[in-house]
């Protein structure tokens, strides 16, 4: 009787978890926001990883996928150096303490949909000799980092942004390997580290880095003590390593990158969990100096979250409304614009979003690669799928995470940290056909 | 032999009383963690309830398992009305502890509000009343043997 009580109970909770409604459009500029749905237990689905099996990615009609590294050690950002060679950072940081029962258990649901593959805490280079689009050399170019993620490229400087720290290394053409440490340029926030990336752009003369910087929690659950100098973009002036808040409220700014027909600072922001299935949509936004997104009073402009105390009417009032939903819980990693052209066609003008996929529903989303086609420097229309089929049967064959856009080979290249796998999308029949297009 | 004796020496058991305690001792320093958290916003009076809720409702399932297992063990059908009392009681306390702590999973605010007030005070009252059921008349019937 007792066991049946206890089984009704359980069943009583699961219905709590309300469902998806496929009518909401949850992307673009004015995304629908349901209502707030903090349901006892959040809707969960964990697609746990499984082989390709000799399968691909499936790309749009007249694309070729293929992978170009594999064997890699949960790969999550690249950069294209000037001679072309690519360069991947590998790693898993965090060291977030379980402070509630709930930490621990979250934990072990999350980890299910992981590699279980240990971060390389490394950077790999993959050098393509005579451009047919296969790597002939695979090797380690930097080992002994912490977590790396964030990399850019200036006027002969490598800088990498690990968990903890800024470092940069000087770089000599075609070399195949650096001898580490390098030189810090500046520490970074590192006190628990809950979102640990350090996403990292220059800016377009080279001057500043901008590095984003997660919350150290979901909704402030951890008190806001810790979320200073959190949940922000960094600007950090290259010569001195000084460093000073740029944008602030941007929950977990994974990936930025210059938009090159504006040379505007964008970014692609992981919004909070366990508001429902459709809330709260990361987004792709421009990131305007010295503003604020509303991490964590409110979401999309004034959408107040009752979750976090004491609330903030002031800084609600000024939260600005970010330019692009991309979908709920989708966990946008990946940014890069195109240029040139692109990869032609649709592609031709806006932005890669590789998208890591979500756990926060019970209809997984993300989980692929999109487009968002720009015009004038601004989106200018629906996302459109780039690389599919990550998903197979309830397992998650691969999880994007960074995207990069080759402009010399006209290819698009996406890190995959479960299949540890480096994807190449490019037109059949390589670059001659774009151009004749 | 007075056939309501196997059923109170289940209860008059120490390890029983033990076991016992952590729901008694627990609930309620979850409900004071709870109204502290109400009144300051500082997160970690709700952690603290997170945890004292958990360690009451490990407790609590064992107290119930044991309750549940003396149904199998014969003293069902020598069951008074106080030990029926009893099994609903600890049944009802280990229901709403469990719920009580999805309730304090939330995240931030959400962890306590109205529903986790009210569920460490329902459980507070019954390990309460589950102590006195148990242990209520543990001096008449010590006088007796």
């Amino acid at each position: 009787m007792i066991r049946i009580a206890l089984l009704a109970s359980v069943f009583a909770l699961a219905a709590c978890q309300s469902q998806s409604d496929p009518d909401l459009d949850q992307t673009g500029t004015l995304p629908d926001l349901p209502e707030q749905n903090d349901t006892l237990l959040p809707a969960m689905e964990i697609p746990t990883p499984a082989g390709w099996d000799g399968d691909l990615p499936t790309v749009p009609e007249g694309f070729t996928i293929t992978a170009i590294a594999e064997d890699l050690k949960i790969p999550r950002q690249m950069l294209l150096l000037p001679n072309g060679d690519i360069l991947v950072a590998e790693g898993s940081g965090g060291n977030a303490p379980a402070v509630r029962p709930k930490d621990v258990i979250a934990g072990l649901i999350k980890s299910r949909g992981k590699s279980s593959v240990e971060g390389g805490d490394r950077i790999t280079l993959l050098r393509d000799q005579d451009g047919d689009g296969q790597t002939d050399l695979q090797t380690t170019f930097i080992d002994g980092l912490d977590a790396p993620y964030g990399l850019a490229f200036v006027d002969g400087a490598l800088y990498v942004a690990n968990q903890d720290n800024l470092v940069s290394f000087q770089y000599t053409e075609g070399a195949t390997s650096i001898e580490g440490p390098g030189t810090e340029l500046t520490k970074l926030p590192a006190v628990i580290n809950h979102h640990w990336t350090k996403a990292m752009t220059a800016s377009p003369d080279g001057s500043m880095l901008y590095v984003g910087i997660g919350s150290n929690s979901n909704i402030g659950e951890r008190g806001m003590d810790v979320e200073e100098d959190r949940a922000v973009v960094w600007e950090i002036d290259r010569e001195t390593g000084a460093s000073r808040i740029f944008a602030s409220g941007l929950r977990n700014p994974t990936a930025l990158s210059f938009n090159p027909w504006t040379e505007q600072l964008w970014a692609v922001v992981n919004e909070r969990d366990e508001l429902g299935p459709q809330l709260v949509p990361d987004y792709l936004t421009s990131v305007r100096e010295d503003a604020f997104y509303g991490w964590p009073y409110s979401y999309f402009g004034q959408n107040v979250d009752p979750r976090i105390r004491p609330q903030r009417p002031d800084l609600v009032a000024q939260a600005i409304v970010p330019d692009y939903a991309l979908g709920s819980h989708v966990a946008a990693l990946g940014l890069d614009f195109t240029s040139e052209g692109g990869l032609g066609g649709p592609f031709a003008e806006g932005a890669f979003v590789g998208q890591h996929g979500s756990w926060n529903r019970s209809d997984p989303s993300g989980y692929k690669v999109v487009f968002v086609p720009f015009r004038n420097g601004r989106p200018s229309g629906e996302p459109i799928d780039v690389a599919t089929g990550f998903l197979k049967d309830g397992h998650a064959r691969g999880r994007p995470v960074g995207v990069l856009f080759d402009e010399q080979r006209r290819a698009l290249l996406i890190a995959d940290d479960v299949s540890n796998t480096v994807w190449r999308i490019s037109r059949q029949g390589g670059p001659t056909v774009l151009e004749e297009q | 032999m007075d056939q309501t004796l196997p059923h109170s020496r289940s209860f008059s058991s120490p390890l029983h009383a033990v076991l016992l305690a952590f729901p008694v001792a627990l609930y309620p320093a979850a409900l004071v963690s709870d109204i502290t958290y109400l009144n300051t916003a500082v997160i970690q009076w709700s952690n603290f309830s997170s945890w004292l809720i958990a360690g009451a409702d490990l407790f609590a399932g064992i107290v119930l398992t044991w309750a549940v297992l003396s149904l199998f063990f014969g003293r069902a059908t020598h069951m008074r009305r106080r030990g029926i009392a009893y099994h609903v009681v600890v049944a009802v306390m280990f229901v709403a502890g469990v719920t009580n702590a999805f309730q304090h999973a939330r995240d931030g605010w959400h962890s306590v509000g109205t529903l986790g007030l009210a569920l460490s005070v329902l459980c507070t009252v019954l390990a309460l009343i589950a102590a006195f059921i148990a242990y209520g008349d543990a001096n008449i019937r010590g006088g007796r043997t």
